[in-house]
């Protein structure tokens, strides 16, 4: 006889394991794309309003009247069992936004990295925000079409990379594609944990 | 100060910005007692039984959709305030009024500080796969 959730004496629902994992990337590297071609809904839009005082080093001349800006993420969810469930949150691109990132990266399970080979300083910024925050990441290469294709070794080459870092070649538009990139970034987090431990 | 200058463009519908600015339905609280509560990703509940947030006047409409939303179905931070169109941090306060008022139940099973154990992380993988 299974009594779930008896302790709590309420009622019958189930309160999922809610977990996250980010992708991050440049702009216009796939993150959207990525996030829709696994999420079981379409990628939904969350704002959050800034108002000045959150945003010291914008130079606001000629716009003094304009008193928040709105920074949007997109995120997609992935029900794994019914009490289980993994939201992507795509960063927002500006860099400007780290404050924004340190709460979406607090409790993140991982993090991937979209890679563009035409533009790969791009993600530098991003690549360097979690290792200094410790976070588990992999860097996918999203293959472009018409881009010219590298391997791996000379991404991470390139990208400086600790060895432990996985690599992986990925087109953001294809499911498959997409869940192989997540797989990795919860192996890789597991393995990082288990090492720390 | 000067005036910014040209302000020609005309904002028509949208771009015109919400008819009821966003903290004013907070009354304009930017922040919640229960913040470090409402990560994107921490999961809201209302208990079924509480037919009485209809009738309860300090409430606005926008705390009773919350209500009605995360209803018997549990509902992330997230889920809340892209499917209510607000920004993040006005949907706090809101969650944080409803949990002061007990009408609403904030369930966050894994530490935000910690990594979730390595069951949980197989078990990610294992449904990932079988996705």
């Amino acid at each position: 006889m299974v009594y779930g959730h008896s302790d709590l004496g309420r009622s019958p629902i189930v309160e999922p394991v809610t977990l996250k994992i980010l992708v991050a990337g440049g702009f216009g590297a796939g993150k959207t794309t990525l996030v829709g071609a696994v999420s079981e809904i379409k990628p939904l839009r969350t704002e959050e309003l800034l108002t000045e005082a959150g945003r010291p080093v914008d130079d606001i001349a000629g716009v003094e009247g304009k008193k928040t800006t709105t920074v949007a993420m997109d995120f997609g969810r992935i029900t794994l069992r019914e009490d289980l469930v993994l939201y992507l949150f795509g960063t927002p691109g500006q860099d400007r936004f780290w404050f924004l990132w340190d709460e979406l990266a607090t409790g993140a399970l991982g993090a991937v990295v979209l890679a563009d080979t035409r533009r790969l300083e791009d993600c530098f910024a991003a690549i360097d925000y979690f290792e200094r925050r410790g976070i588990a990441f992999t860097v996918a290469v999203n293959c472009f079409e018409g881009a010219d294709r590298y391997p791996e070794e000379s991404v991470r080459d390139a990208l400086d990379l600790d060895p432990g870092t996985p690599v992986i070649l990925c087109d953001a538009r294809e499911r498959e594609s997409a869940k192989n990139v997540l797989i990795s970034v919860v192996e890789h987090a597991m393995l990082a944990s288990a090492t720390r431990r | 100060m000067t005036r910014g200058g040209e302000q020609t463009g005309r904002w028509f519908d949208d771009a015109a910005g919400p008819v009821v600015r966003p903290y004013a339905m907070t009354r304009g609280r930017t922040r919640s007692a229960a913040e470090g509560k409402l990560d994107l990703i921490a999961v809201v509940v209302a208990d079924a039984v509480h037919q009485r947030t209809v009738t309860d006047q300090t409430l606005s409409p926008e705390h009773i959709d919350i209500v009605e939303m995360s209803r018997g179905t549990p509902q992330s931070v997230a889920e809340l305030a892209a499917e209510l169109d607000l920004p993040v941090g006005v949907v706090r306060v809101l969650i944080g009024d409803l949990l002061h008022a007990a009408l609403v139940r904030v369930s966050r099973p894994v530490p935000p500080a910690e990594l979730p154990d390595e069951r949980i992380l197989r078990e990610v993988i294992n449904g990932l796969r079988a996705l």
